[in-house]
């Protein structure tokens, strides 16, 4: 029972492994039982969950002692979620799934992808979390490079170098804290555990502040280090564009909240608005992209982003509103995003163009489909009784309290997102139809259905009665955000001891 | 005066291991007096028992010793070189068992060599002696520059030539080095040298400045530094894959183990340009090899490229002078051979020729999935991405950069291995991305001692953290047996 997160890490590894001996035909069965029984998995951690312990089924061993490199995995409140979220997202994405060349290697991609996934979102050493980081992008490169669209092999290419180059940077971060901690304590150790007991110099810690933010600004994408995006998420396939969107956007915002906040108290509270300014002229930036834009996946994309840097907003509000919602929001944008990007993957199959003008009044004959895409749109605007407005609303009153300003701007989101989605919802549904090829669309298919009726009912439950959710995230925040308080009571005492 | 003579004052013992290697060659060379015929399994077999006994002798070596006068002076990095460089030998023989036969593998002559020249290298890092280690090196380059020609090719005979006479220059550089420093301290060993360097003061002595940069030029021929490695482009894409392999890994531990001992000699006299001039040199070494590498089409020139990058790498860490870093510079030669042993292997398991264009593995993944992970398990490992080998080697080596202080080399190694990606993605994505040209791509060379040796040097590559803990207390149980 303790070991049941390395199983969660290990398994869709094996499944992935054991993946090669099953032929193109049951493949997709295969990838879909597979993702179903760690979703199961994951579960089932949910329910043996004690919102009482700060970090639930640790597991621990030593990999190279002498280095302080050990393998530890472990899960509370905020990681609970986001394991969750990401066996959901792989075992919806499978089941719509609708490539049919070369389906092997891509359901044994993303299996291996799933586990690094995991791997990042549970591991507690900093060592083992950038060897999952650095794993998920080698089935990225992968699936955008060969189910990618036209400049798929640039895109992939770009997509890797770039990420890389920040992760780099967070290597040498990492690998100065382990110093930093050596000096200090005599000891070699990468976990965080015992880093988040150390205090650090203030000028040491920007610097480290720095190394970090840049791999995880990048992965998100903030402001100027956004330009991997638009090709990336362009050229891969749906599938992909979910994995990226869903998952390893969230492992980005992830890394702000494990990392950044616990490690760096007082640079996070100092650069909070600088960060926050980024974060916002990201938000407005993407949603003004997304109005300008006619294509659908595109316009997804910078919606996506845009309600990315919502979630940094919340995560820089520093305080529990804001974190709480930052994280429910990461839960609520995954399974929005991945449900709108099948749907519009869904109009790519039967047209063969993402493009808003091939559409139009598509509400006749495709009502079903049409209620599902309004529902998710409502969601991805953030309109209330929808999970959407839960964590954008909270996320925006967490930043509202620190600084109206922000709050100010950033509540355009939610005014620009309305504009860009309903805009796109009315040329896609709505309107007469002119175009002959539609007037023959096929409605919602079967595995459509299967995907994203699951994700509708989650959406509008979470926006009725988000307490289930909220609940275990807001405890693990609260005993975050009390200790980073704690540590920055400590570090400013400490300031006025040194200057006196 | 015949009855003092005793030949226990030599201790013919510490030089057992070389003794067994050239002894092996010579027996070698008489058996094939006797049969003719003899087949490349033969040859092959009897070379890596050879090389077995020797590291079976070498491990008996528990503690510092010396003979021959002092000539011969074994401690815990001459010990373990020597066990680098032969367990790395040991794999690179098997290249011969491929399907395709060539003339080489068939003559005695070739594996007498290839052991005399193990004996070379094994001199070279025995000694704190300059005559001794110029032998040494000598030895095994005469021995190498032939086994290159060896091949019988136009390409190969025309890059051992070239190879032997940019080599020639650099000896006479080493040569004329000795005397300068004999000249100057009055002596030929490398620790008699810097102390009576520091004695008399000779800090700015441009004498000694000139003998140090002769050196200097020399070892860099060797070791492939930036404005000495015109050779390299040549003799890789002359020299046949398993010669390139060879050449990548092995002769750079024995001169990576001169720098060693001449270096933190140096420094620990307070020679501080010495450290500066280090410094820059591995830092050109490994942005310019980066940018070269970068524009390559030919796969072998950019895996050599790639290997001036990787020593440029390890030498820049050496500027940083601690135990550590000599721990460091050990262990990710290890990491960094299984994987370039792994890449060589792979590319003369596809085809033996000279060049090899990057569109002979176009689409190998719909031809063959196995080796296709197999070939970007060695890439990925080679540029660096967690968990394989070489990851590990640069996790250790940049942290032993950053605890000697020295934090933004750490970033410059961190910035140089993110341009690196790319030549090795590059092949990555040929293989799994495009599609294939013409009749598909065919392992033709691809035979059981290879296969063996692909999955040897993959298990390496793959599951290098479990055996980290082991293999580092190792490495420091050698290396902290050193004392100046």
């Amino acid at each position: 029972m303790e070991h049941i997160l390395s199983l969660i890490i290990i398994f869709p590894a094996l499944a992935a492994f054991l993946g090669m001996l099953v032929d193109e035909k049951s493949i997709r069965t295969y990838g879909i039982c597979m993702s179903l029984i760690e979703f199961i998995l994951t579960i089932f951690v949910w329910f043996k969950f004690d919102t009482s312990i700060d970090l639930n089924f640790i597991h621990q061993f030593g990999l190279i002692s002498d280095f302080g490199v050990s393998y530890i995995v472990g899960i509370d409140g905020i990681s609970l979620f986001l394991v969750i979220l990401s066996a959901f997202v792989t075992m919806v994405c499978l089941i719509a799934l609708s490539i049919k060349e070369n389906l092997k290697h891509l359901i044994i991609s993303i299996l291996f992808l799933e586990m690094a996934i995991m791997g990042a979102f549970l591991s507690l050493d900093a060592i083992l979390f950038y060897i999952f980081w650095e794993l998920t992008l080698i089935p990225v490169l992968y699936i955008i490079g060969a189910w990618g669209g036209k400049d798929r092999i640039y895109a992939s290419l770009k997509f890797f170098i770039y990420t890389f180059f920040g992760s780099l940077l967070m290597l040498v971060g990492i690998l100065a804290m382990a110093y930093f901690y050596h000096k200090i304590y005599g000891i070699w150790s990468f976990s965080l555990l015992d880093w988040t007991q150390m205090s650090l110099p203030y000028d040491v810690q920007i610097w480290l502040f720095l190394s970090f933010f840049i791999a995880f600004a990048v992965k998100i994408p903030i402001f100027p280090f956004h330009s991997w995006l638009p090709y990336a998420y362009t050229q891969a396939p749906i599938v992909g564009v979910i994995m990226l969107s869903s998952l390893l956007l969230k492992m980005g915002t992830y890394g702000l909240v494990r990392f950044l906040l616990p490690l760096f108290p007082q640079v996070s509270i100092n650069f909070s608005f600088a960060i926050c300014v980024f974060a916002t002229i990201m938000v407005i930036y993407a949603a003004l992209i997304a109005f300008s834009k006619d294509d659908i996946k595109e316009v997804l994309t910078y919606a996506s982003a845009s309600h990315a840097n919502i979630i940094v907003l919340g995560i820089f509000a520093m305080n529990e509103i804001g974190l709480s919602g930052a994280v429910f929001f990461m839960v609520s944008h995954g399974i929005v995003g991945a449900g709108m990007f099948i749907l519009v993957g869904g109009l790519y199959d039967r047209r063969g163009s993402f493009s808003m003008s091939e559409f139009g009044g598509l509400a006749k004959t495709m009502p079903k489909f049409a209620f599902i895409f309004a529902l998710l749109s409502l969601a991805n605007v953030g309109a209330p009784l929808t999970s959407g407005f839960i964590g954008e609303f909270l996320s925006i009153f967490g930043i509202f309290k620190n600084s109206p300003w922000i709050g100010f701007f950033a509540s355009l989101s939610i005014v620009l997102g309305s504009i860009y989605t309903l805009n796109m919802f009315r040329r896609l549904f709505f309107g007469r139809l002119i175009k002959d090829e539609n007037k023959n669309l096929k409605d919602a298919s079967k595995n459509e259905l299967f995907a994203v009726v699951p994700i509708c009912i989650l959406v509008v439950f979470l926006g009725i009665y988000p307490r289930f959710v909220i609940n275990p995230i807001q405890i693990s925040v609260e005993k975050s955000l009390s200790f980073v308080k704690y540590k920055d009571e400590r570090e400013l005492k400490l300031k006025e001891n040194n200057d006196r | 005066m015949i009855d003092s003579i005793n030949l226990n004052i030599l201790n013919i013992a510490s030089i057992i291991p070389m003794l067994v290697l050239i002894g092996f060659g010579i027996f070698l060379l008489g058996i094939s007096i006797f049969s003719r015929g003899l087949s490349r399994q033969f040859y092959t077999a009897f070379c890596i028992l050879a090389i077995a006994l020797d590291v079976g002798f070498i491990l008996g070596f528990s503690n510092q010793s010396s003979g021959f006068f002092g000539l011969i002076f074994i401690d815990g990095i001459s010990i373990l070189s020597i066990l680098i460089i032969s367990i790395a030998s040991i794999f690179f023989l098997p290249f011969s068992l491929s399907k395709n036969d060539f003339f080489e593998y068939n003559i005695p002559e070739f594996f007498a060599l290839f052991l005399i020249m193990l004996a070379g290298y094994e001199f070279m890092v025995s000694s704190k002696n300059l005559i001794l280690i110029f032998i040494g090196l000598e030895i095994s380059s005469l021995a190498l520059y032939t086994l290159i020609a060896l091949h019988n090719n136009k390409s190969s005979v025309q890059a051992a030539i070239k190879y032997f006479s940019m080599g020639a220059v650099s000896s006479g550089f080493f040569a004329f080095s000795m005397a300068l420093f004999y000249m100057l301290t009055n002596s030929f060993e490398i620790n008699e040298i810097v102390l009576n360097a520091s004695k008399s003061n000779l800090q700015g002595n441009i004498l000694l400045l000139t003998a140090f940069i002769f050196m200097v030029v020399a070892v860099g021929f060797k070791l492939s530094l930036i404005p000495f490695h015109a050779w390299v482009s040549e003799v890789y894409s002359g020299a046949s894959s398993a010669m390139a392999g060879f050449i990548s890994v092995v002769p750079k531990v024995g001169i990576l183990v001169i720098v060693i001992r001449f270096f933190e000699g140096f420094v620990k006299f307070d020679f501080v340009w010495i450290e500066n001039f280090v410094l820059i040199l591995s830092i050109l070494t490994m942005c310019v090899a980066n940018i070269l590498a970068l524009v390559q089409n030919d796969i072998k020139k950019m895996l050599a490229y790639s290997s001036i990058f990787h020593t440029g790498f390890v030498l820049s860490a050496l500027a940083a002078g601690s135990l550590q870093v000599n721990i460091g510079i050990f262990y990710y030669w290890i990491m960094f051979a299984f994987a370039n042993l792994g890449a060589f292997a792979f590319l003369w398991s596809r085809s033996t020729n000279l060049v090899m264009s990057y569109d002979k593995f176009s689409g190998l993944v719909k031809q063959n999935p196995t080796l296709a992970t197999i070939g970007a398990l060695f890439m990925l490992s080679l540029a660096g991405i967690p968990p394989f080998s070489v990851f590990w080697g640069k996790a250790y080596l940049m942290s032993s950069v950053i605890n000697a202080g020295y934090f933004w080399l750490a970033i410059v190694m961190a910035v140089n291995s993110a341009v690196a990606v790319y030549y090795y993605l590059k092949l990555v994505v040929y293989m799994f991305l495009k599609d294939s040209m013409g009749d598909g791509v065919y392992f033709a060379n691809l035979s059981n001692p290879m296969k063996f040796i692909l999955a040897f040097a993959s298990l390496g590559s793959l599951f290098a953290i479990f055996m980290s803990q082991n293999l580092l207390q190792a490495i420091k149980w050698y290396v902290s047996g050193v004392i100046f």
